[in-house]
């Protein structure tokens, strides 16, 4: 008998690999269609690979950061945040001030975190208030907030600056004397450009394999450790797609470096990732903390969290100004790569482009994690450097491929808020007939 | 006091006391006021069929009908398929009659389809309607391109698709406007734009009075109690986002006519945030609405527009201070609107 068993919980085991091969890929559908579709246009396009890595590489460091501050927000139950947009106003002041102060470089870039983040709560704050005011419709009312936003900040700029506001800056001030210029140049000696990303620069691949070797590494420990203290409940399949990706990562980059390809002279700026790592890991460990709780309990059901006497309202804020913050800084970063900040433009997009990525990456209304954020970073933007030239070589017409990346960004969050609603839906509808 | 402003709404009060102190700007700036009442007048009558289109789609319970663009869309491919097919005979219009007919079925099908994923994402309709507008018109832009249209007036003369103006001075450009019209001192009255908006807003009236349009305004006032008494609650919000989806196609149709250009890619896709805007500053909530919130919003929010450009180019000649207060004024009404949903979806 005791034989039998064992048998049968092998073939269970045997059968649960494979089942749950098909689960991780049908629960990741969205990212395993896109993969697809980013690899036929990468194919399409003939760039060089160098070409895509390259570009790949300053799109992923550049808006990182922004799109990993959309996590909190989704996990407290506040949906996605389209008020990035007013956290990006927020270190738009920074940089105006900075510039106008002529402080560039690194420790510009530091005061300009510094001095965005007041502005940043303030708007974050704000944001929150209106938030709790219109609990269920928060997307529309942030998204909203978002245009408001946009023309009161547009008054100020335009029509403060210089009358009410005394700048008398030539670099920022239009020639009129009120109001601030369309772009503001920070490729200046005094400018923001590559303040972070000029910092320390390596070549890519050999950080990645020092990556693999270092992620299979910890994935030893990890599983020599939880297997002394608790050896029935592994979960082997995991191990083994994570040791699995980390051996990948080694054998590619190895390969990469021995081959000798141009490939080798792509360079990671490492005090950017370095931001975007540290981002990375304080949003894995807040959610172990007990405020993290209060996040998710918060955004399971907001009735529980009361009763269970969490402060609604409060960590509902507590989320929104930390990622409006977030915002600000991910925009400051965003804008030293770039080198130019178009005044009244650089900030509008930011929201739609950043939450498209994140819904790239497999993540949902009410369910995000960082690493959906940074794989949503790399397919979207993958989709938005190959698109033109495969819709050039496919259709003939490099606007059909700008068209499409712009008619992706828009239906991948229409289409993820429908199916969110849906769902929503029918899960009332279910609970009635419970009832 | 406090009574007199909850009568009147505090978005309307605002508002109405902006228009008139704008207005006195105007005439101490001595701004030439008959050219300005005309191109109130003559604005009145262009926008108020887009934000007449509000009135179904919150009667029926969708809320205001953010997906405006999807009826706009089928508006647009209606001119533009009658104008490629040469429908433009004085009979039918010079184009505009012809143009209606051909978006009507579109507006219908597209509406219907709309109204059944409406009804499946009940309590989010605001946001998703948002987004949907906005993938049509991106969609469209594709289709802009591709679609094999061949009039000389409406491709670029080199390269691939529509332009992203057409000119309807040989068609039906200001047909309306020019009908029955007439002046009063330096006033210009365009009678037959204003008769065509008042008429479809008697239509849209007319409809709330039948038997079918009570049945919507039940349907979307209490769906529970409309249920409970044998109306078909699914059945009515698609009727309603019907309705609205072919007014907002006549809308544009009547918004490109008054305006003299078609304007294609990108033009449409926040068209529906000015709409919503306007019913809300008449008095409308996003639950109840009156054909007068329409005929209030759109005189007093498209009024104080028209006279804000001339007044803030006096003051500010450079920049444009309108624009900004137009963003203001209609994102800070929505807004206010939705706090006023507060968490009932």
């Amino acid at each position: 008998m005791a034989q039998i068993d064992n048998e049968n919980t092998v073939k269970t085991k045997e059968q649960s690999t494979a089942t749950k091969i098909k689960r991780l890929l049908f629960d990741h559908s969205v990212p395993v269609l896109f993969i697809i579709i980013c690899l036929i246009g990468v194919y399409f396009s003939e760039l060089p690979a160098v070409f895509i890595v390259n570009t790949l590489l300053t799109r992923i460091t550049r808006n990182s950061f922004m799109v990993l501050a959309l996590v909190l927000p989704v996990i407290a139950g506040l949906g996605l945040n389209f008020g990035l947009v007013i956290g990006a106003m927020a270190g738009q002041f920074g940089i105006l001030i900075v510039t106008h102060f002529k402080i560039g470089g690194f420790p510009g870039f530091l005061l300009c975190l510094l001095l965005s983040t007041p502005f940043a709560v303030i708007f974050g704050l704000l944001t929150a208030r209106l938030l709790n005011r219109t609990k269920g419709q928060e997307m529309i009312s942030s998204m909203i907030a978002g245009f408001f936003a946009n023309g009161v900040y547009q008054f100020i700029l335009l029509f403060l600056v210089g009358t009410l506001i005394p700048i008398k800056n030539p670099d920022l001030v239009l020639t009129r004397g009120i109001g601030i210029k369309n772009t503001i140049d920070l490729t200046t000696e005094y400018g923001l450009k590559y303040s972070v990303d000029g910092v320390f620069k390596y070549p890519l691949f050999y950080i990645l394999a020092g990556v693999g070797v270092l992620a299979g590494l910890v994935v030893i420990i990890d599983y020599i450790i939880k297997s002394k203290k608790a050896p029935e409940q592994i979960d082997k399949f995991k191990y083994i797609t994570r040791m699995v990706i980390s051996g990948v990562i080694l054998g590619v980059s190895l390969w990469v470096i021995k081959s000798g390809s141009m490939l080798n002279s792509v360079k990671l700026p490492v005090a950017t990732a370095v931001m975007i790592t540290i981002l990375w890991v304080c949003n894995v460990l807040v959610m172990k903390t007990k405020l993290g709780q209060d996040f998710r309990t918060v955004g399971h059901n907001m009735d529980i969290a009361k009763v269970s006497g969490v402060n609604v309202d409060k960590t509902r804020t507590i989320a929104m100004v930390i990622s409006t913050v977030l915002a600000a800084w991910g925009q400051v970063i965003f804008l030293q790569n770039i080198g130019t900040m178009s005044t009244y433009g650089s900030h509008v997009q930011i929201a739609t482009f950043a939450i498209a990525s994140i819904l790239l990456g497999g993540a949902s209304v009410t369910k995000a994690t960082s690493g959906q954020a940074i794989l949503g970073v790399i397919l979207f933007h993958t989709l938005f450097i190959v698109s033109p030239k495969a819709g050039n070589n496919l259709f003939g017409d490099a606007q059909i491929g700008e068209f499409f990346r712009a008619f992706v960004s828009y239906g991948v969050i229409g289409v993820a808020l429908g199916l969110h609603a849906w769902n929503k839906r029918v899960q009332a509808l279910r609970r009635q007939l419970d009832v | 006091m406090n009574k007199v402003v909850k009568k009147i709404g505090l978005p309307r009060l605002i508002i109405t006391l902006m228009f008139i102190s704008i207005c006195i700007a105007a005439v101490v700036l001595e701004l030439p006021l008959g050219m300005l009442t005309s191109d109130v007048i003559r604005r009145f009558g262009m926008f108020g069929v887009l934000a007449l289109a509000m009135v179904p789609s919150i009667q029926c319970g969708t809320g205001p009908n953010f997906a405006l663009p999807i009826g706009i869309i089928c508006g647009l491919l209606g001119s533009l398929i009658a104008i490629e097919l040469g429908l433009t005979s004085k009979v039918l219009g010079y184009g505009f009659i012809s143009s209606i007919l051909i978006s009507l079925p579109l507006a219908v099908l597209t509406g219907w389809a709309y109204g059944l994923l409406l009804n499946k994402i009940k309590g989010s309709e605001m946001l998703v309607a948002t987004y949907t507008g906005f993938s049509i018109v991106s969609f469209m832009q594709i289709g802009w391109v591709t679609l094999p249209f061949r009039h000389p007036e409406m491709i670029w003369p080199i390269g691939k698709g529509l332009r992203v103006t057409i000119s309807l001075d040989s068609t039906f450009g200001e047909i309306l406007n020019r009908f029955w019209r007439f002046e009063i001192g330096s006033v210009y009255v365009p009678t037959g734009l204003l008769l065509f908006f008042l008429g479809c807003c008697a239509a849209v009236w007319l409809f709330s009075r039948s038997k079918s349009g009570i049945e919507m305004y039940t349907a979307g006032a209490n769906p529970k109690f409309a249920a409970s008494s044998g109306i078909d609650v699914d059945k009515n919000r698609i009727i309603g986002t019907i309705l609205s989806t072919v007014i907002g196609a006549v809308g544009i149709i009547v918004y490109s006519l008054s305006f003299g250009y078609l304007q294609l890619y990108l033009a449409p896709l926040y068209m529906a945030f000015p709409a919503v805007a306007a019913v809300l500053i008449g008095g409308a909530s996003t639950r109840k609405v009156k054909i007068s919130h329409v005929l209030i919003g759109t005189f007093l929010f498209q009024g104080m527009l028209t006279v804000a450009v001339p007044v803030a180019n006096q003051m500010f000649p450079e920049g444009n201070l309108s624009e900004v207060l137009r963003q203001i004024v209609q994102n800070g009404i929505i807004l206010y609107a939705l706090t006023k949903v507060g968490g009932e979806a």
